[in-house]
């Protein structure tokens, strides 16, 4: 065993009739920030600055849901959260609230080096950014017009919609609005097709076994100012130590509740299950009704990817040669 | 079987030499409380209403940093936090960021029950307040002299300080701290009630001279709180220990995972999981099993049980 893993998420809980130019855009992003993970760790480039380098190339493109691109809050404002943790020393590191970085896990990194806290949130995040001279951006750069349309849906619908990765146009074109809202499948209490995939994570283990993660999003469409999920929570959508890194999305409410990334952990560490055993046993057991899925990678260089969502966005590969890129159930 | 309850003010560097003024006001104030909440599991009141009722209590006293007696950040203000957990349906709530909420557990709550979200912070959070109506001030009633003072030695030390007071440089220094007899803390309660319910509620100021915007682990799910079927949890000391330990999910996990009884998992996790001198924590389990370890100088802490267990302590008990 041994060598270096990765694995990257852009969300859970896919619409099936996502168009495919849509779905190939996805895969190539994919593809493209796994081989940026991939050539970092052929370097040698410890874990922790893989899964920081990922997430802000995800981040930074507007596809999915954090960075530039994420969802708007329902005063059509950003709220971005992050964070990212070290398995080696647990350490870890945090933010919400943040509206003008560019790229907030590199803030959640930050927090974890140069501060004597784990989290930051909102005006203070802000302040901390600016002292430790991070590109910031007006908030305007992070709104995709995109975005604006689904808000406006989202509004007209008067619900919390997840973020979604269905053009506003493709969606007029097959009747939009209210009444196209009307579909069994089902995520957070809302159609699939309104829903969509939140977040973006990475997990990495480099070749000399440390464990990484970091997951970054914009939360939920038209959430209320101040909302934070479980992206920004240690145990919740991120949890690394010295057996394993990973890395949750879906449902924040399921995942906080079921303390998701830290469970993989703790079924590895107190039951002494292998990485998909513990990655199973938690998707399977732990999500009570919930929607979500994981990536996930253990310090021996073994992936695992599952969710219960109606697909997930994400790829991995591993030193051996593996690399995989998909979205919908193999 | 039967009800428990157990109650912490806070856990970290208490000097044994802490003067009867300050150390009776609080004993006094864990009686009450404890006696608060006996009478409710006796009135039958469900587990997640007694844990709020005597969260409530503790917040409103200002010998606690909770609520009225809650710590000053740099700037000066007060940032209260807290979170709540039922043990049957793991429901939680949280809060982060409130500067004129005078009960945050209440608002925990109610983000809990009137929201499909789990977390609310800052400036939304205060909105939400306005909007469900719950008791506000303005945000300097929650500014205490003492406090005031507190902020001040610690910005003439330069530097954080956790909710005791206790100097925490980057690693801890082991200096003695100039507030050697303010000793406060975060505040909490777990209920097991006659049902077998489960629940938890945690509620903190933070810590005296924190930068505005940090999180502790008080409103961090698995972190300062945690309640599921088999116990329910609530943590205190220095939060960035807490949150990378998950302490209260960890109790729960070693419960679940590998069988151990509330005591074993409290005390394995404060003794082998979090370095010496950071954390403490009150659990109960369904059976009315209670625990109450810390491996700093002293919790301010007290549980009692319905077979007439009762205890109200600050130190390690002597044998």
């Amino acid at each position: 065993m041994g060598g270096w893993a990765i694995a990257v998420h852009g969300g859970a809980g896919v619409d099936p009739n996502l168009p495919q130019q849509r779905q190939k855009e996805a895969k190539q992003l994919l593809t493209r920030c796994l081989n940026l993970g991939i050539s970092a760790l052929s370097s040698n480039i410890p874990a922790i600055d893989v899964v920081e380098l990922v997430v802000r190339e995800l981040e930074t493109d507007p596809l999915f849901n954090s960075g530039r691109g994420s969802a708007l809050t329902e005063k059509g404002t950003v709220e971005m959260e992050a964070s990212i943790m070290d398995g080696p020393k647990r350490r870890c590191g945090a933010v919400s609230g943040v509206t003008t970085v560019k790229n907030p896990v590199s803030l959640a990194r930050l927090v974890m080096e140069k501060s004597p806290h784990s989290y930051i949130a909102f005006s203070g995040a802000e302040e901390f950014a600016r002292q430790q001279g991070v590109e910031l951006v007006a908030n305007d750069y992070f709104i995709t017009e995109e975005n604006v349309g689904m808000l406006k849906m989202a509004k007209e619908a008067n619900s919390i919609l997840f973020d979604y990765r269905i053009p506003v146009i493709g969606l007029e074109t097959c009747s939009a609005g209210a009444a196209a809202m009307d579909n069994s499948l089902q995520m957070n209490g809302l159609p699939i097709r309104v829903y969509a995939p939140e977040t973006v994570g990475c997990v990495a283990v480099d070749s000399q076994g440390r464990c990484a993660a970091a997951t970054s999003t914009g939360g939920l469409m038209n959430k209320m100012t101040g909302r934070i999920g479980d992206s920004p929570l240690i145990g919740a959508g991120t949890y690394a130590c010295n057996l394993c890194g990973i890395s949750c999305t879906g449902e924040g409410e399921a995942i906080i509740r079921g303390t998701l990334a830290r469970e993989v952990a703790a079924v590895m560490e107190y039951k002494g299950l292998g990485l998909q055993e513990a990655v199973d046993y938690v998707i399977n057991e732990r999500l009570d009704e919930g929607k979500a899925g994981l990536i996930a990678v253990s310090a021996k260089g073994e992936v695992a990817c599952r969710f219960n969502t109606n697909g997930m966005f994400r790829g991995c590969a591993t030193e051996d040669g593996l690399m995989e890129v998909a979205i919908w159930e193999q | 079987m039967g009800w428990a309850i157990a109650i912490h003010g806070g856990a970290g560097d208490i000097p044994l030499s802490l003067p009867p003024e300050r150390r009776l006001p609080r004993e006094a104030t864990l009686r009450r409380c404890l006696q608060i909440g006996v009478a409710a599991l006796q009135a039958q009141k469900h587990s997640l209403d007694v844990v709020e009722l005597v969260v409530r209590e503790l917040e409103n006293c200002p010998h606690y940093n909770a609520g009225k007696g809650s710590v000053l950040t740099t700037a000066g203000t007060v940032e209260m936090e807290a979170s709540i957990m039922e043990g049957k349906t793991k429901r939680c709530g949280a809060v982060s960021g409130l500067s004129t909420v005078v009960n945050p557990i209440s608002l925990a709550r109610l983000v809990m029950e009137k929201t499909p979200h789990i977390y609310l912070a800052f400036d939304g959070a205060e909105a939400f307040a306005r909007e469900q109506g719950v008791e506000t001030v303005d945000p300097s009633d929650f500014v205490t002299s003492e406090n005031i003072e507190r902020l001040k030695q610690a910005k003439e030390a330069n530097r954080v300080q956790i909710d005791y007071t206790q100097p925490i440089t980057e690693e801890r220094s082991g200096i003695p701290t100039p507030d050697g007899n303010s000793r406060i803390g975060t505040v909490g309660c777990v209920v097991v009630d006659e049902h077998g319910n489960l629940a938890s509620a945690t509620s903190t100021g933070g810590l005296v001279n924190k930068r505005v915007g940090r999180i502790g682990d008080t409103p961090v799910i698995g972190a300062g709180t945690y309640a599921n079927n088999l116990c329910a949890v609530s943590a205190t000391g220095k939060g960035e220990a807490i949150i990378r330990g998950t302490v209260a999910r960890d109790v729960a996990a070693l419960m679940e995972y590998k069988g151990l009884s509330v005591k074993e998992a409290a005390a394995y996790v404060i003794h082998e999981c979090v370095p010496r001198g950071n954390a403490g924590l009150v659990a109960v389990s369904a059976k009315g099993e209670v625990a109450m370890p810390f491996n700093t100088t002293g919790m301010f802490r007290a549980c009692a049980t319905e077979d007439g267990y009762e205890e109200i302590a600050i130190w390690p008990l002597q044998d």
